[in-house]
C-alpha cells in the first residue's frame, strides 16, 4: 500500500468526516460481533466508571470510552498469531483481545484474581496466552517494546506481527522515532497505531504537535501510513485489514492513525477546562462509534431493536458479573509485597 | 503574611522568582494553560503569558536538554515532571549534561536549571506515580537534591534552587501538598542549601528524615515524649550536599539514630547516612543506626501501600530498638 499524505490540516479539522470510500460491510455475524465488542467495552468501562467513584479502584483509571472501534476495529485484522501491545488507556485493548472481563475488572480492584493478581492494577496487565504485552505507564516506552516484539516474531518467524499502539501525546517522545527507523532498517513486521484522540492530557495536538497530521510521521523513514476514522469501526478494520497484510508480506512498518474522541476526562480527576462541553456533546452525540455501527445494522435489517435489547442486557449482565467477581475476590495477601522481584537463586 | 499549603508556597515561590527575574522560565507538560497536575503553576501562565510559562510536547529527555541548553545561555529554566517516575527518562540529560557542564568548562558555563517533580508516596497511585528516586540524584556528581517538608521550608529552598548556579533536583513531597498549613512570609528570603533543620530538640535519640516522612517523625517524637523519651528530629532537607555537620552534632549529643526514608533501602540516602555515622561519628554511637525504610521491591497498589511505607509504629519499634542499648 502506497503512502497517502493526503489528508493535511483541512483533513484534521473535519478529523471524524473525513471523505473515504464506504468500507466493504462484512458479514451479519461480524457485524454483530463487532457491535458486541464495542459494547462490551463502552459497558465495562461505565462499569468501571462507577466503581472508581465507590473508591473499590485505586490509583489511576484512564477510561477508553469513545475510542472502542479503534481496538475494536484493529483486533479484527489481526489473527492468534499476532501480539498487540499499548499504552495505559489499556482497558478496551484487553477486552478486545479477548481477555477475561471478570479477571480486568478484579485486577482494577486489587484482587488476587485478577491478570497481575492485584498487583498491576489498571496500567499494568499483561496475558500471554493472548499475546498481548500491556499495560504501560510510561508514556511512549511501549513502542520500542512493541518493536522488540515485531523483532521476535521476524526472527521466529512465525508470520505474526505485533499491534503497537500509541496516542498523539506519546508521538512526541523521542523513542517513537529511533524505534521506527529500526522497524524499517530491519523491516520489522509493526503495525503502528497512533490513537489521535486530540489530547495528551490537558494539551491539545494542535498546541503540542508541529503536524497534527500524525500517520506522516513515519514518511522520513519510508515508513507508509494512513489516517482512518477512527470513530467509523468498519473503516478502521477495512484500513487496519491492507495495513496488517502490507506488514505481514514482509515490507516492514507501517503508521495507522485513527481519528477518535475520548468522552471522559483524562484520568478520573480531570478539571476538563481544556475543551468545551459542546464539543465532547457533538462527538459523543453525532459520532457515537457504537449508535454508528447500530444505525447501519438496523438499515441494513442485521438486527432489529429486540434484538438490540437483547444484546444491551446480555452485555450489561457480563459487566456486572465482572464487577460481583471482583468485589467478591480477596485482595492480595500481605506477603505478595515480596514475591516475583526476582528469581531466588 | 498568610497560611499555605505546600503547594501554595511552591506556587507562591515561583511567582516570586519569576517577578524579580525574567530570566527563569517554567516548562513543563501542562504547565501552562492547565496549571500542572498538581496545580502548582496555576496562575502563572496567566500572569506572565506562554513566553515565559511553556506548555511543552510529552517528552521528558527532550525538555531536561532543552533546559540545559538554555542554563548555558543563562536563563533559569525551572522544570515540572508530572510524577516522580517519569524523571527516569531524563537521566540522561542530568547525568551526562547537567551535571557536568560547570566541570567540562572548567566554570566557564554553569546550569542553573531547577528540575521539580511531585516525589514519593501516600496519595494511593501506583509506581512511577509514587517513587522515591532521592538516591539517583543524590549519586550524581554536581548536582543537588533537595527536598522540603513543609511549605515555609518549600517556599525559601525553592527559591534559593532558582537561585542557585547549578542544577537542583527539586523532590516535593506529594503526600504533603495539601496536609497542613504553615505561615509563609512571601519576602523573597532564601533557605540555605546546604543545612539541614533542627526541627526539635531531644537527648536520647535523633529521628533524621526528610519530606513527608517528617510529620510522621515528629508524631512518633511526641508520643515518645509522653513515655519520657526525648527525641530530637531532624529534617535533612538538602540530601547532596549533605550537612554533615549537623547530622554528627546531634548524633553526638543522643548517641542513638534512627534514619526513616520512604525509598526502599538498598544503596538509598539512610546507608549513605549510617556510612557517615560509621566514618566520622563512631565512637559517639551508644547504638547500632537503625534505619526505616521501604523495600526493595516495585512500589505496590494501593492495597500494600501502607505496608510498604514507613508508618509511626515502624518508627517507634526503631526507636525502641536503640534505646534498648544502654
Ligand atoms: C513519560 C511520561 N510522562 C508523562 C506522563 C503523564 N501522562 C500520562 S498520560 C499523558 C498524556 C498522553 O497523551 P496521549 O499519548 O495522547 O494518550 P491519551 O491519554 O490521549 O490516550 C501524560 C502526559 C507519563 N505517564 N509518562
Ligand atoms: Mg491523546
Amino acid at each position: 500500500m502506497a503512502s497517502t499524505a493526503r489528508a493535511t490540516k483541512e483533513a484534521r479539522k473535519v478529523a471524524v468526516e473525513v471523505v473515504e470510500p464506504t468500507p466493504a460491510i462484512p458479514s451479519a455475524e461480524e457485524l454483530l460481533k463487532l457491535y458486541r465488542e464495542m459494547l462490551l467495552i463502552r459497558r465495562f468501562e461505565e462499569k468501571a466508571g462507577q466503581l472508581y467513584g465507590m473508591g473499590l479502584i485505586g490509583g489511576f483509571c484512564h477510561l477508553y470510552i469513545g475510542q472502542e472501534a479503534v481496538a475494536v476495529g484493529i483486533q479484527h485484522a489481526l489473527t492468534e498469531k499476532d501480539s498487540v501491545i499499548t499504552g495505559y488507556r489499556d482497558h478496551g485493548h484487553m477486552l478486545a483481545c479477548g481477555m477475561d472481563p471478570r479477571r480486568v475488572m478484579a485486577e482494577l480492584t486489587g484482587r488476587v484474581t485478577g491478570y497481575s493478581k492485584g498487583k498491576g492494577g489498571s496500567m499494568h496487565m499483561f496475558a500471554k496466552e493472548v499475546r498481548f504485552y500491556g499495560g504501560h505507564g510510561i508514556v511512549g516506552a511501549q513502542v520500542p517494546l512493541g518493536t522488540g516484539i515485531a523483532f521476535a516474531h521476524k526472527y521466529k518467524k512465525d508470520g505474526g506481527i505485533c499491534a503497537t499502539y500509541f496516542g498523539d501525546g506519546a508521538a512526541n517522545q523521542g523513542q517513537v522515532y529511533e524505534a521506527f527507523n529500526m522497524a524499517a532498517l530491519w523491516k520489522l513486521p509493526v503495525l503502528y497505531v497512533i490513537e489521535n484522540n486530540r489530547y495528551a492530557m490537558g494539551t491539545a495536538a494542535e498546541r503540542h504537535a508541529s503536524t497534527t497530521s500524525l500517520f506522516q510521521r513515519g514518511l522520513a523513514f519510508a515508513i507508509p501510513g494512513t489516517q482512518v476514522d477512527g470513530m467509523d469501526v468498519l473503516a478502521v478494520r477495512e484500513k487496519a485489514l491492507e495495513a496488517v497484510r502490507y506488514v505481514r508480506e514482509g515490507n516492514g512498518p507501517f503508521v495507522l492513525e485513527a481519528l477518535t474522541y475520548r468522552y471522559r476526562g483524562h484520568s478520573m480527576s480531570d478539571p476538563g477546562k481544556y475543551r468545551t462541553k459542546e464539543e465532547v456533546q457533538e462527538m459523543r452525540e453525532r459520532h457515537d462509534p457504537i449508535d454508528r455501527l447500530k444505525n447501519l445494522m438496523l438499515e441494513r435489517g442485521v438486527a432489529d431493536e429486540e434484538r438490540f435489547k437483547q444484546i444491551d442486557k446480555e452485555i450489561r449482565d457480563i459487566c456486572n458479573e465482572a464487577a460481583r467477581f471482583a468485589q467478591d475476590s480477596p485482595e492480595p495477601d500481605p506477603s505478595e509485597l515480596w514475591t516475583d522481584v526476582l528469581v531466588e537463586s | 503574611m498568610s497560611a499555605l499549603t505546600l503547594v501554595e508556597a511552591v506556587r507562591t515561590a515561583l511567582a516570586r522568582a519569576m517577578d524579580e527575574d525574567p530570566t527563569v522560565l517554567v516548562l513543563g507538560e501542562d504547565v501552562g494553560k492547565d496549571g500542572g497536575v498538581f496545580r502548582a503553576t496555576e496562575g502563572l501562565f496567566e500572569r506572565f503569558g506562554p513566553e515565559r510559562v511553556l506548555d511543552t510536547p510529552l517528552s521528558e529527555a527532550l525538555f531536561t536538554g532543552l533546559a540545559v541548553g538554555l542554563g548555558a545561555q543563562g536563563f533559569r529554566p525551572v522544570v515540572e515532571f508530572q510524577f516522580d517516575g517519569f524523571m527516569y527518562p531524563a537521566l540522561d540529560q542530568l547525568v551526562n549534561h547537567a551535571g557536568r557542564l560547570r566541570s567540562r568548562t572548567r566554570g566557564r558555563l554553569s546550569c542553573p536549571i531547577v528540575l521539580r517533580a511531585p516525589y514519593g508516596g501516600g496519595i494511593r497511585a501506583p509506581e512511577h506515580h509514587s517513587e522515591s528516586p532521592e538516591a539517583f540524584f543524590a549519586h550524581v556528581p554536581g548536582v543537588r537534591t533537595v527536598i522540603p517538608s513543609s511549605p515555609a521550608r518549600a517556599y525559601g529552598l525553592l527559591l534559593a534552587a532558582i537561585r542557585d548556579p547549578d542544577p537542583v533536583v527539586f523532590l516535593e513531597p506529594k503526600r504533603i501538598y495539601r496536609a497542613f498549613r504553615e505561615e509563609v512570609v512571601d519576602d523573597g528570603k532564601a533557605l540555605p542549601l546546604d543545612r539541614a533543620f533542627v526541627l526539635r530538640q531531644g537527648r536520647d535519640l535523633t529521628l533524621l528524615a526528610w519530606g513527608a516522612m517528617i510529620p510522621l517523625c515528629l508524631e512518633a517524637a511526641g508520643r515518645l515524649a509522653e513515655e519520657g523519651v526525648s527525641a530530637e528530629v531532624v529534617d535533612v532537607a538538602t540530601l547532596k550536599p549533605l550537612d554533615t555537620a549537623t547530622i554528627l552534632d546531634s548524633v553526638g549529643k543522643t548517641g542513638r539514630c534512627v534514619i526513616v526514608h520512604e525509598a526502599p533501602p538498598s544503596y538509598g540516602p539512610g546507608a549513605e547516612i549510617a556510612a557517615l555515622l560509621a566514618v566520622a561519628g563512631l565512637f559517639s554511637l551508644l547504638a547500632p543506626v537503625v534505619r526505616v525504610t521501604a523495600f526493595d521491591v516495585p512500589t505496590p497498589l494501593p492495597r500494600l501501600e501502607d505496608l510498604f511505607l514507613p508508618a509511626v509504629a515502624d518508627i517507634l519499634e526503631a526507636c525502641r530498638t536503640v534505646l534498648a542499648h544502654r
